[in-house]
């Protein structure tokens, strides 16, 4: 490492100068870091939060289409009591629930064979091979069972010899999309949980005389059940929040797909914030219940 | 513990079942992007690689790709200097309310996607700021500070003061240590932080639904066409096309990164 020597220039001792004053000063600098990031999220972003907050307790005129900025709980209210609306949420929340199960069956033993039975060189590429699609074009893969999911498409295709079909277009499709984004989201936690679970508590309970099933029931689940947690915090986030997915391969409403037709010059925007804090409020709710199970602790 | 061998053979069978599971969409679109007929039936019966000469040749798609780049680019620049100048606040210092600043950088990827998306949507309207290009920028820099700052803070926390604070004791001024001792070694955390920002914003379609307007990013491009039976060709291509772009950035974050739990649980 060559440490630059100070060249005495004129126009450096000004730089200088500034250097041994805020080299003084921690406060200031910690202020000059902090205002850019800080300013930009707390105006950009929850700046905007606030403004959608409030604007889902103002209504729309019936006769002009202008939003009127008035309190009042008219949203909450069709929400509450419309029949549409509660259909829609349960199948939301139903959805997100059966994928965050699908998940967990299935990333769990793909995340135990690497964290615990894989060789290193094996581990290191089964990590790539499940992290690169996690990153790859969210779009293109629902697009990717759009085009599969079809009358003549691939699945009808294999499954027919068998005397099966695919499941078509709907609410099984969806399930089936869903589930298929979001498993990396639910296999790198639980891989990393399992990893974090110490060689010697397996080796006691063998010791003590429990078979491997007794070990792997009364041991490794209990002790991987927060990176279950953690992971499905994503699975359960990313379903609410969707709609891309259900409107290619279902024709069913989600709470995304009324919340998008709202936004626009014919929609209800009042209308559409209020729906979206259903999902917030299931979110916090959720993120309250994990923190006790201590799934933050596996983020 | 020694899994016993019928439960090797089953964890073999199954890791294998799901890596068919994650990978056969994937190729299934690959393979369609050199369809010889323009329609999606399978099996594909007679192959071409004309399309991408068309995909290239048609200005939708070039201009929704330049668009996407340019986007990109700028959301990451602006994510670049936030998520770093956070990243040593909150490493670098102790100061009232640093739990709250590290949980708010999440928050825009943590909360669904539609919130984000109307959130910003509503924000915009309010303030009277016409949805474009600019729009877009604001929300995808918003969600990308979250990439670059996991990776700058996981950099610092591992690299040790002591060469800084022999760099100040051999005479150097705070700004040559940052130039010569700390950035350096913060260097290729914060590529891999803007790889990855760059591989999100290009490919992010929820918000950027909620704050285009008319403007059309690649992904808005595939969403508006893929309905339209003679664009289901160009559509294929462009899908491979962007698988490509967006895995190559975050491959090389991978690398650069040592522990992937940088690159790991991050939503979109």
């Amino acid at each position: 490492m060559t440490a630059p020597a100070a060249t005495p220039a004129t126009g450096a001792g000004l730089v200088r100068r500034l250097a041994i004053y805020l080299d003084r000063r921690p406060r200031l600098r910690l202020g000059l870091l902090l205002t850019p990031p800080l300013g930009w999220l707390a105006i950009a972003y929850l700046g905007s939060l606030a403004v959608m907050l409030i604007s889902a307790f103002y209504r729309v005129d019936a006769f002009t289409g202008k939003v009127v900025p008035e309190f009042g709980l008219g949203n909450f209210q069709t929400l509450v009591t419309s029949d549409v609306y509660r259909t829609i949420t349960v199948r939301t929340v139903g959805v997100a629930a059966a994928v965050t199960i699908t998940d967990a069956l299935i990333a769990f033993p793909i995340a135990y064979y690497m964290a615990r039975v894989a060789g290193a060189r094996v581990r290191g590429l089964l990590a790539v091979s499940v992290l690169l699609p996690l990153w790859s074009s969210y779009l293109v893969k629902v697009y990717a069972w759009y085009v599969m999911l079809a009358e003549d498409g691939v699945l009808n295709w294999l499954l027919g010899p068998l005397g099966l079909s695919g499941p078509g277009y709907g609410d099984v499709a969806t399930w089936l999309v869903f589930s298929y984004l979001w498993l990396p989201y639910m296999i790198l936690p639980i891989y990393a949980g399992l990893q974090r679970i110490p060689e010697s508590l397996l080796e006691a309970s063998g010791d003590l005389g429990a078979r491997a099933g007794t070990t792997f029931r009364r041991i490794v689940l209990p002790l991987a059940f927060p990176a279950v947690v953690a992971g499905s915090i994503f699975t359960f986030s990313l379903t609410l929040g969707d709609y891309i997915a259900p409107q290619i391969v279902s024709n069913t409403q989600f709470i995304g797909n009324v919340v998008y037709r709202n936004v626009g010059v014919a929609g209800d925007l009042p209308f559409a914030a209020a729906f979206a804090t259903v999902p917030i409020a299931i979110m916090i709710g959720y993120l309250l219940v994990a923190r006790r199970l201590g799934a933050f602790e596996s983020l | 513990m020694s899994a016993s061998r019928t439960s090797r053979v089953f964890l073999r069978v199954a890791t294998g079942l799901t890596l068919l599971f994650i990978y056969f969409p994937l190729v299934i679109i690959a393979l369609y992007a050199f369809n010889g007929n323009t329609s999606l039936g399978w099996p594909i019966t007679s192959w071409t690689t004309e399309w991408f000469a068309r995909a290239f040749a048609d200005e939708g798609v070039r201009s929704a790709l330049i668009l996407s780049a340019q986007i990109a680019v700028a959301a990451t620049a602006v994510a670049v200097v936030l998520g770093t100048l956070l990243a040593f606040a909150v490493q670098r210092y102790s100061f009232f309310g640093r739990e709250t600043v590290s949980f708010l950088v999440i928050l825009p990827i943590a909360l669904p996607g539609i919130v984000t998306g109307i959130a910003l949507n509503s924000a915009f309207r309010a303030t009277g700021i016409p949805l474009g290009t600019f729009t877009v920028v604001v929300g995808h820099a918003t969600f990308c500070v979250v990439t670059v700052y996991n990776n700058a803070i996981a950099r610092l926390r591992r690299t040790s003061r002591s060469l800084e604070e022999a760099s100040m004791d051999l005479g150097a001024d705070s700004f040559q240590t940052f130039r010569h001792v700390t950035f350096p070694a913060v260097r290729s955390s914060l590529v891999a932080g803007s790889l990855l920002a760059l591989g999100l914003s290009f490919d992010e379609v929820i918000v950027t639904t909620f704050t285009a307007g008319l403007q059309q990013t690649l992904p808005i491009w595939i969403l508006s066409n893929y309905l339209r039976p003679n664009q289901a060709p160009l559509v294929n291509v462009v899908a491979v096309l962007v698988i490509i772009i967006s895995v190559i950035p975050i491959y090389l974050a991978s690398r650069l990164s040592s522990d992937a739990g940088n690159v790991a649980p991050v939503t979109r």
